[in-house]
């Protein structure tokens, strides 16, 4: 076998396995950190998440990479690499009739937007009281509480003992908060 | 001295309202200028030589702590003032308001990438967990109720537990013999009579040197190193010793006395309230 060849087969193995760790849920929550990556697919796993990242083009996928702080300017270091979570999310977009497949109903979506771009303009952190004020113009009372909750749940919010609000893992994970509040002051009323 | 009672008194004020102030923007996440820092700074120098007492000073630092944390805060403030991720929120609350549900969840999934993952047996997982099936013990045997075996009490003697090696016979005897010889020795120190008081032979520094002394007590009557003389109408117990053991099996029949050695009595004695 020639050199690429070989080369083509070692990633090739790497992507399979990298694949496995990804998708299938190891812990209470998804996704993998790097170093775990690290000790599974060896020290250029940067490279073997590169890989697959191109599988997954052609399947509306994509490897998510979420920095432990915030994303780093430049090349993030190793270190910054291991700490980071990796997890696949979809690449492009759901249509309002595939949230209801996976268990959303458009209320309870639309709330959660509303929370999200609601803290994020009050960077990061609001209490719980004025989310629930805002949800309320649009839901009904009794179900506000019961969403928030949820959010939290889930892990898209995270509230502290003074009941104030926060972006919990899941947002960082998932939501594009520069586009989503671009979108939204873009929307015409 | 009023005037400068006075003054100090004015001073904690204002500094509890700049702690409070700073609280409420550190906890409502409200704008931090709203906190002119230079002034709070002059009125925390223009106290500071007043305070003497311990909670004055702690006051004063607590002040600094917590406009050190809005100092931190309008830094913030201003870092993400200056970033593309931040929004008016009064700007984004009136279009949040005025969008509706619909328009709200479109653009929404422009910005929702949500995480995808699976759960699925494996051939191999499926193999494994039935591998453990077979090797599990039922719950009826692992959680079978262990019942004490049932045996009917009765008495032991201190030879049987010698024979069963609990006790040692050696230790024990020479443990008695040197009991007997404190007994002796107390007797011919403090007592009268040759005897002394029960109590103040067994009484000891804390309870559970006093009951053991007791448990050798009993040993010594037993085994007839000693004897007992009882006043129940005085309600006086006193001990004697024998000079030589006495062997009293066969000649006079044997009676237990039963004499409560509880914690009560015990601090009662160490009170002096018991004779």
């Amino acid at each position: 076998m020639s050199k690429r060849g070989r080369r083509k087969a070692y990633y090739a193995r790497k992507v399979k396995t990298a694949t496995h760790i990804l998708f299938f849920r190891r812990h209470r929550k998804p996704g993998v950190k790097g170093w775990e990556l690290r000790r599974r697919l060896g020290s250029d796993y940067p490279k073997v998440l590169s890989v697959l990242d191109n599988y997954l083009k052609a399947l509306d996928l994509q490897v998510k990479t979420v920095f432990e702080v915030e994303k780093p300017a430049e090349k993030p270091t190793p270190e910054q690499l291991d700490k980071a979570r990796f997890y696949i999310i979809l690449r492009g977009e759901l249509t309002p009739k595939e949230t209801k497949m996976i268990g959303w109903r458009i209320d309870d979506l639309a709330g959660l937007a509303i929370a999200i771009s609601y803290i994020m303009s009050k960077r990061g952190k609001t209490p719980r009281k004025e989310v629930e004020e805002l949800l309320r113009d649009k839901l009904p009372g009794w179900r506000v509480g019961i969403n928030i909750d949820r959010y939290i749940r889930y892990g898209y919010l995270m509230q502290d003992e003074n009941e104030q609000l926060y972006l919990d893992w899941r947002t960082r994970a998932e939501v594009d908060q520069k586009a989503l509040i671009d979108l939204l002051l873009g929307v015409e009323t | 001295m009023q005037a400068k009672r006075q003054r100090k008194k004015l001073g904690r004020e204002k500094l509890q309202r700049v702690t409070e102030m700073c609280r409420s923007v550190e906890e409502r996440s409200i704008d931090p200028f709203l906190i002119d820092v230079d002034e709070v700074i002059e009125v925390i120098k223009e106290y500071f030589s007043e305070w003497e007492l311990p909670e004055d000073l702690c006051l004063d630092a607590e002040t600094i702590h917590h406009i050190a944390s809005v100092i931190r805060l309008q830094g913030d403030w201003v870092k993400h003032r200056s970033t593309s991720l931040y929004t008016d929120p009064f700007l984004l609350e009136q279009k949040l308001t005025r969008t509706g549900r619909e328009e709200i969840l479109e653009t929404f999934l422009k910005a929702w990438h949500p995480i995808v993952e699976m759960e699925q047996i494996s051939l191999h997982s499926l193999a494994e967990a039935i591998k453990y099936w077979k090797s599990l013990l039922p719950l009826s045997e692992r959680w079978k109720e262990i019942l004490p075996a049932e045996i009917e009490a009765g008495l032991t003697t201190r030879e049987e537990l010698i024979r069963q090696r609990i006790l040692s016979d050696k230790t024990f005897s020479e443990e008695l013999e040197n009991f007997w010889d404190e007994l002796k020795r107390e007797v011919k120190e403090n007592g009268k009579n040759r005897r002394t008081r029960y109590w103040d032979f067994i009484g000891a520094g804390t309870y559970e040197e006093t009951v053991h002394r007791a448990f050798m007590t009993s040993f010594l009557v037993t085994y007839g190193y000693a004897t007992l003389e009882i006043y129940p109408l005085e309600e006086e117990i006193f001990i004697k010793p024998y000079e030589k053991q006495v062997t009293k099996i066969g000649k006079k029949q044997l009676i237990s006395i039963p004499i409560a050695v509880t914690a009560e009595e015990w601090t009662r004695w160490k009170k002096g309230e018991l004779t």
